[in-house]
């Protein structure tokens, strides 16, 4: 499965389209992590837990995504786009979409 | 209690992190500016960029997502300044930096990525910035995300 934010996969031709595939997971941070963030929010610099934390998610959409894409017949999705919203405290979402497609 | 430490633990504790931070918060601003700048030098040779087209030359040989992102945080003073800043308007420059030094940081792990599988450039690169709020009622900042994905590219001949 290849992934890609262009239209194209370079190199390749689109020879079907599927349509939009997506995936999303909504992600609750836990407490530990939380007591670590609050403490570097007075310090100030990178919260690597919150930074593994959407990456880990991030992952997950992509990997349900591709799933979809598989399960469609498609072997690559083109035009991926990631979108992050916080619906609640210390709770997101994390959606990726993109469109599946048969390259060759 | 009596009113005099009371009011020595009010005022006495924000005013010493605010001392604190300011010596703190600079020197970790410092530092991570040191360590983007040799860094950006370090990766000059893989370009990431914004277009979403080839030039017609390049050779492609493979292609995949990548992407690279971080969760980054104002200090307490900086916070503090920016707060001062509401009532005078302007530039508020301690969030100006926050927001730089994310994205900059951002590409910088998205090309670390590109260069750890083996591609030669990254095309139609994209960043996203998204708040992570502390409030109950969604306000406050926890800490701000910033995203940066784009395509890596495969050329035949390695360097573009």
């Amino acid at each position: 499965m290849i992934h890609s934010n262009t239209e194209t996969i370079p190199g390749k031709e689109i020879v079907q389209f599927f349509g939009v595939v997506s995936g999303s997971t909504v992600r609750a941070k836990h407490i530990g992590r939380d007591i670590m963030a609050s403490l570097k929010n007075i310090i100030g610099g990178e919260l690597k837990g919150y930074t593994e934390l959407l990456q880990e998610a991030r992952n997950d959409a992509l990997v349900r995504m591709t799933e979809q894409a598989e399960s469609l017949g498609a072997n690559a999705v083109v035009n991926v786009r990631f979108s992050t919203s916080s619906i609640a405290q210390g709770a997101a979402e994390l959606f990726a979409y993109g469109t599946a497609v048969r390259v060759e | 209690m009596d009113p005099t430490t009371e009011a020595l633990i009010n005022l006495g504790l924000p005013l010493l992190l605010l001392v604190a931070t300011y010596f703190t918060g600079s020197a970790v601003e410092r530092r991570h500016y040191r360590s983007i700048r040799a860094r950006e030098f370090e990766s000059r040779q893989l370009p990431a960029i914004t277009f979403r087209t080839l030039p017609r030359r390049w050779e492609v040989v493979g292609s995949g997502l990548v992407s690279g992102s971080v969760v980054i945080s104002v200090d307490y003073f900086k916070r503090f300044l920016a707060g001062l800043r509401q009532f005078v308007g302007g530039r508020v420059k301690s969030y100006e930096t926050i927001l730089d030094r994310a994205r900059r940081e951002a590409v910088l792990r998205l090309k670390e990525e590109a260069a750890a599988a083996g591609y030669a450039a990254v095309i139609n690169v994209r960043l996203e910035t998204a708040r992570m709020a502390n409030g109950r009622n969604g306000s406050g900042i926890a800490g701000l995300e910033v995203l940066a994905y784009g395509t890596g590219i495969k050329l035949r001949h390695g360097a573009p």
